[in-house]
C-alpha cells in the first residue's frame, strides 16, 4: 500500500510540474495581457508599451519563465494585477479557498446524500414511478443551465419569499470573527451563532445550485451500478443461499456497486471547481471560481496561475484520493 | 469488527480535539457596536449598501483610473474644487476661492477654514502643497503612465523633468492659501482638481505609511500599505474596512467632518460583478442600489417603485477610423461616406436607451464650444454610394474591429450596435470582415496596435471642457486615429493645443467652435454617434442621491428613510 501511495505522489508530482510550464506558456500566449487591463481604454500605445517593459512581460517567454521559477522557489507566486491589485496571489488564494471548500463540499454532500440513495431505490424499484420520478428529474438536473437555475431559484426564494438571500458569504452587517476563514465553522468556534446561521443562509441556494449537476450523474450512475450488480450470479446465488436481505445489500450490492459511483463523485469534486466559476459568480459567492473569472477578464497571470494550479492539484489530489479508496474497497488493485 | 470501530472512535476522537482546540483559540472579536441590527436602522440614517460591479483596485486615487476605486474615493476624498451636484461644472470644494493671474499661470487657492484631515492633520496650504509636491515627485514604477495615469494625462511629466509638465510650483503664501503655478495656460484648470485623482490627502497619513511605494514586483506592482488599508482624507466619510474574502467595503460617518455632516451611520460597498445579481439583490432587499442598470430593466424597475435616476449623458460613442491602416480609409470622401452610411438616428433610437442622442459632433451640448453649425451626416446610403465611388473605392473592404465582456456607459451592448452599423455599411456596399475580441483580451491592444480599419470606442467626460474630449482624442499626432499620418494632423493637434491654451473665455468657446466644425467637415477622424444616458438606481427609501454626469455621486447627502 506504501509503494503503491508512493508511486502515485510522484506522478502527481511530475502531472502538478509539467502542468505549470504549460499553463505558463497557455496564459502568455493568450491575446490581451496585464497591461492591456491595467491601462484599460484611456491608455496611449506608449503608455501601453511602457507598462510592458515596466513588468517584464517584452522579454522572451523563457526568461519570463526563468525569472517566475526564481520567485516560486523564494515561496513568491507574485501579486495580483487585476483581482485586487498589490495583493499577493498566495493570498488571495487563502482568502478565497474556504468559501469554495465550503460551497463544493456542500454541493457534493447533498449530490451524495440524495444521488446514492435515490439512485439505490431508484434500482431496486426499476420501472415504477419513483424510478420514472428520479429519471427524469436527473436529466432535468443535467440540462437545465446554471445561470437559468440560480436566476430561478434566487426569484422564488430571495425575490419573492425573502426566505433566503441572492447574493454573498455573509450579511454585510454580521460583522463576524474570522478565525478560519470558513464563515460557517468560525461562528461555531467563536460562539456568534448567529453568524453561522447567516453564512448557513448564503449556502443554501449556491449549494443546490452547484449540486443538480453532480446530483444527477451520482444518481445516475448509482442506479446503473446497483442494476448492473443486482443482475450478477453471486447476488442471485446469495439470495439462493439464503443470506439476509440486509447482507446482501450491503455486502454484495452496494460494495460492488460503490466502484464506479466512488470514481464518479471524485471525477465530480474536480468538476465541481469548475462549476464554481459560474455559480460562485451569479451568487456573489466570493471563492476561487468567482476570483478565476475575475482574473481571466482581466488577465492578471500571477491570479490565474496559482488558482488554476491550486484547481490541478486539488483534482489530481482527489482522483488520488479515489484511487487510494479503491485499494481499500478492492484490495486486488493494491497488488496491480 | 472491533479495528474499524476503535479507528472510528480515534478518528471522531481526534476530529473532537482539534475543533475544541481551534475553539479555545479563537474568540468574538465582535465589537460592542457589531451585530444585525444595531446599525441597520440607526436613528442617524441607517447603513447604506450599494452593490458595486468590482472591488476598488486600492485605495489611493491618486494611482486609480477605474470607476469603481473613485466612487469609494469619491466619499473619503476631497479636492481643491468639487462640481456642483448634477451637472459638470466646477464648485468650491476645499478652496472656497479659486482664482487665476491675468496670464493664467498663476492659480490662488483660498482655503475652507476649520478643515481636518480624519486623521486629526490639519487641512492648509502647506498640506496642499505637500500634496502637489508628492503627485509631482513620483519616482520609479509610480512615474510611469500607466501607473499614475490622471497625473500623466492631465499634467504630463514629473519632477524628473523626463517630459514637460503643466506643474511648475506650489507655494504656501499663508496658512489659508494655496499658490499654484503652471508652465502653460490650460482650459483644464481649475476643472481637473475635482477629479478624485488630485483630491487631498493626509501628508502625515501618507508619510506614516510609506504612499509613494510603488514597485514593480515580477510581472505586477506592489502598493503601500496606505493605498491598501490606510486612505485618509477630509471627506465626510473615514474609510473603516475592506474586507476582501467577502468582498465588503465599509465607510463610517465622518463625525469631524467640517461641513454638514452625512445622513447615513454608515456606507458600504459589496461586490456584485454580475449585473443581474445586483438586480436580484435589489430586488430582495439585500442591497439598496447600484449603478449601471441595463437599458432592457429601466421600465421594469421604475414600474416596480424603484428610484431610477438617468444621468445626462456626458459621454460619446464614436466609429473609430485608422487611417494609417487602409490607403482608402486616408480619402476624407471615404470616412464621409462611412458617416452617411450609418443610420445613427435608427441605432439611437433602436439599440441605445432612452434618452440617447445622435451625436453631432465629439461631445455633448453642454460643454463650451459645441456648435450648432457642423456639417450634419444624416442617413443617406445614396450620398454614401456615390462618394465611394468618386473615390474609387466602391469595392470597399474594411476589418471592423468590436469589443465583447464589456459594457459600457457610452455603449452598453457592444453587439448590437457593431451588428447595426455592419448592415448599415454592407447596404452601401462595404465588405465588412467583423473581428471580435474580448476587451481585455485583445481589443484594446490591437486596436492600438493599429489593426482595425474601423472600430468601436468612445469616452466617458471627466469635467467639462472640449479639451477632455477633443485634446485627448486629436491633441497630438500619434493616436489611435493615426491623424499623424494626414496632412492636416499636425494643424489639428497645434490648433487643439492653441485652444486649450486661449486665457479668454469667449475667444477660446470660438476657437472650438470653429475646431468642431473643421473636424466635421474637413477631417472627419471618426464618426461620433451617440451620446447616451447611463442610470443609476435606488430602493424608494432612500432619498437624497443626486444623480451626477460625471458619475461623481456623493453619498454625503443621501439617508435611508
Amino acid at each position: 500500500m506504501l509503494r503503491f501511495t508512493v508511486r502515485r505522489v510522484l506522478q502527481l508530482a511530475v502531472v502538478i510540474a509539467v502542468l505549470a510550464l504549460l499553463l505558463f506558456a497557455w496564459l502568455r500566449s493568450l491575446p490581451g495581457g496585464p497591461a492591456s487591463a491595467l491601462c484599460g481604454d484611456r491608455c496611449s500605445e506608449a503608455a501601453r508599451a511602457q507598462l510592458q517593459t515596466s513588468l517584464g512581460l517584452d522579454r522572451s517567454l523563457p526568461v519570463q519563465l526563468g525569472s517566475f521559477v526564481g520567485r516560486v522557489v523564494r515561496g513568491d507566486f507574485g501579486t495580483s494585477t487585476g483581482v485586487q491589485p498589490g495583493v499577493s496571489a498566495s493570498q488571495i488564494f487563502l482568502d478565497r479557498f474556504p468559501a469554495t471548500v465550503e460551497l463544493a463540499l456542500a454541493a457534493i454532500v447533498l449530490a451524495v446524500v440524495l444521488g446514492v440513495p435515490l439512485g439505490y431505490l431508484s434500482a431496486r424499484r426499476r420501472g415504477t414511478w419513483l424510478d420514472n420520478v428520479g429519471v427524469v428529474g436527473s436529466l432535468i438536473g443535467v440540462a437545465v443551465p446554471v445561470f437559468f437555475l440560480a436566476f430561478l431559484l434566487k426569484y422564488v426564494f430571495a425575490v419573492k419569499l425573502g426566505w433566503l438571500p441572492s447574493a454573498g458569504r455573509q450579511a454585510v452587517d454580521i460583522n463576524s470573527t474570522t478565525v478560519t476563514g470558513f464563515a460557517t465553522l468560525d461562528g461555531l468556534l467563536t460562539g456568534e451563532y448567529d453568524a453561522t446561521l447567516d453564512a448557513l443562509k448564503h449556502l443554501v441556494l449556491p449549494a443546490v445550485t452547484l449540486a443538480t449537476i453532480p446530483f444527477a450523474v451520482v444518481f445516475r450512475i448509482t442506479r446503473a451500478a446497483v442494476l448492473d450488480v443486482l443482475d450478477e450470479d453471486y447476488v442471485r446465488t446469495a439470495e439462493a443461499k439464503g443470506l439476509l436481505a440486509r447482507t446482501i445489500r450491503s455486502r454484495h450490492v452496494l460494495r460492488n456497486a460503490m466502484l464506479p459511483v466512488v470514481t464518479t463523485i471524485g471525477l465530480q469534486v474536480g468538476a465541481l471547481l469548475a462549476g464554481a466559476v459560474l455559480t460562485e459568480t451569479v451568487f456573489a459567492y466570493r471563492g476561487l471560481g468567482d476570483a478565476l473569472a475575475t482574473a481571466f477578464r482581466e488577465r492578471d497571470y500571477s491570479v490565474l496561475q496559482v488558482l488554476i494550479l491550486a484547481a490541478a492539484i486539488v483534482y489530481v489530489v482527489v482522483n488520488l484520493l479515489v484511487d487510494l479508496s479503491y485499494a481499500l474497497i478492492d484490495p486486488r488493485v493494491r497488488t496491480r | 469488527m472491533t479495528r474499524p470501530t476503535t479507528r472510528r472512535l480515534a478518528a471522531a476522537g481526534l476530529a473532537a480535539l482539534a475543533t475544541v482546540s481551534l475553539a479555545a483559540c479563537a474568540s468574538s472579536d465582535r465589537s460592542a457596536s457589531g451585530g444585525t441590527s444595531s446599525s441597520a436602522a440607526g436613528a442617524t440614517g441607517g447603513t447604506m449598501v450599494f452593490g458595486a460591479a468590482g472591488a476598488p483596485k486600492l485605495f489611493d486615487p491618486f494611482y486609480a483610473t477605474d470607476g469603481e476605486t473613485f466612487r469609494v474615493s469619491r466619499q473619503i476624498f476631497e479636492g481643491l474644487v468639487s462640481f456642483t451636484p448634477g451637472t459638470a461644472d466646477v464648485a468650491p470644494g476645499l478652496a472656497k476661492t479659486y482664482d487665476s493671474s491675468p496670464d493664467g499661470l498663476t492659480w490662488t487657492f483660498g482655503l475652507q477654514d476649520g478643515v481636518t484631515f480624519s486623521d486629526g492633520t490639519p487641512f492648509d496650504a502647506a498640506a496642499v502643497c505637500k500634496n502637489f509636491t508628492r503627485m509631482y515627485s513620483q519616482k520609479g514604477a509610480a512615474a510611469s503612465e500607466a501607473v499614475s495615469q490622471y497625473w500623466a494625462d492631465n499634467f504630463g511629466g514629473f519632477a524628473d523633468g523626463a517630459a514637460p509638465s503643466l506643474y511648475k510650483s506650489c507655494d504656501a503664501t499663508k496658512a489659508s492659501t494655496a499658490v499654484v503655478t503652471l508652465t502653460r495656460v490650460t482650459s483644464k484648470f481649475p476643472a481637473v482638481l475635482g477629479l478624485p485623482s488630485f483630491s487631498m490627502q493626509s501628508p502625515t497619513a501618507m508619510e506614516k505609511y510609506d504612499a509613494n511605494t510603488v514597485t514593480a514586483n515580477g510581472d505586477s506592482f506592489t502598493y503601500s500599505p496606505y493605498a491598501l488599508q490606510h486612505p485618509t482624507g477630509t471627506g465626510p466619510f473615514t474609510f473603516d474596512s475592506f474586507d476582501q474574502a467577502n468582498g465588503v467595503i465599509t465607510l463610517k460617518r465622518n463625525e469631524s467632518y467640517w461641513g454638514d455632516k452625512a445622513k447615513l451611520d454608515s456606507l458600504v460597498f459589496q461586490v456584485i460583478a454580475d449585473e443581474s445579481a445586483r438586480k436580484q439583490a435589489l430586488q430582495s432587499g439585500q442591497i439598496d442600489g447600484y449603478d449601471l442598470p441595463s437599458p432592457a430593466d429601466w421600465d421594469q424597475l421604475k414600474q416596480a417603485g424603484y428610484d431610477l435616476q438617468v444621468r445626462p449623458a456626458f459621454n460619446v460613442l464614436y466609429l473609430g477610423i485608422t487611417q494609417s491602416n487602409n490607403p482608402a480609409l486616408a480619402d476624407i470622401r471615404v470616412r464621409q461616406a462611412l458617416a452617411y452610411a450609418i443610420d445613427r438616428k435608427g441605432l439611437v433610437d433602436q439599440q441605445l436607451p432612452q434618452g440617447a442622442e445622435v451625436a453631432k459632433e465629439f461631445y455633448p451640448s453642454t460643454v463650451a464650444g459645441y456648435s450648432n453649425d457642423v456639417m450634419a451626416y444624416d442617413f443617406d446610403p445614396a450620398k454614401a454610394k456615390a462618394l465611394l465611388a468618386e473615390a474609387g473605392a466602391s469595392n470597399l473592404t474594411l476589418n471592423f474591429y468590436w469589443p465583447t465582456e464589456v459594457s459600457r456607459p457610452y455603449m452598453p451592448k457592444p453587439s448590437d450596435i457593431f451588428n447595426y452599423m455592419q448592415a448599415n455599411l454592407q447596404a452601401v456596399g462595404i465588405t465588412v470582415n467583423a473581428v471580435s475580441e474580448p476587451w481585455n483580451g485583445g481589443y484594446l491592444d490591437d486596436v492600438d496596435a493599429k489593426k482595425a480599419d474601423l472600430f468601436l470606442l468612445g469616452w466617458t467626460g471627466d469635467y467639462n471642457t472640449p479639451d477632455n474630449f477633443i485634446g485627448t482624442f486629436f491633441g497630438s499626432t500619434s493616436n489611435r486615429f493615426t491623424t499623424g499620418v494626414s496632412s492636416w494632423g499636425q494643424t489639428l493637434a497645434d490648433d487643439l493645443k492653441a485652444a486649450d491654451s486661449e486665457p479668454d473665455v469667449s475667444t477660446r468657446k470660438a476657437d472650438y467652435e470653429a475646431l468642431n466644425k473643421s473636424l466635421m467637415a474637413d477631417y472627419l477622424p471618426a464618426v461620433p454617434i451617440s451620446h447616451s444616458p447611463p442610470a443609476i438606481v435606488v430602493a424608494s427609501n432612500i432619498t437624497g442621491l443626486v444623480p451626477s454626469p460625471l458619475t461623481d455621486e456623493k453619498f454625503a447627502s443621501v439617508s435611508k428613510g
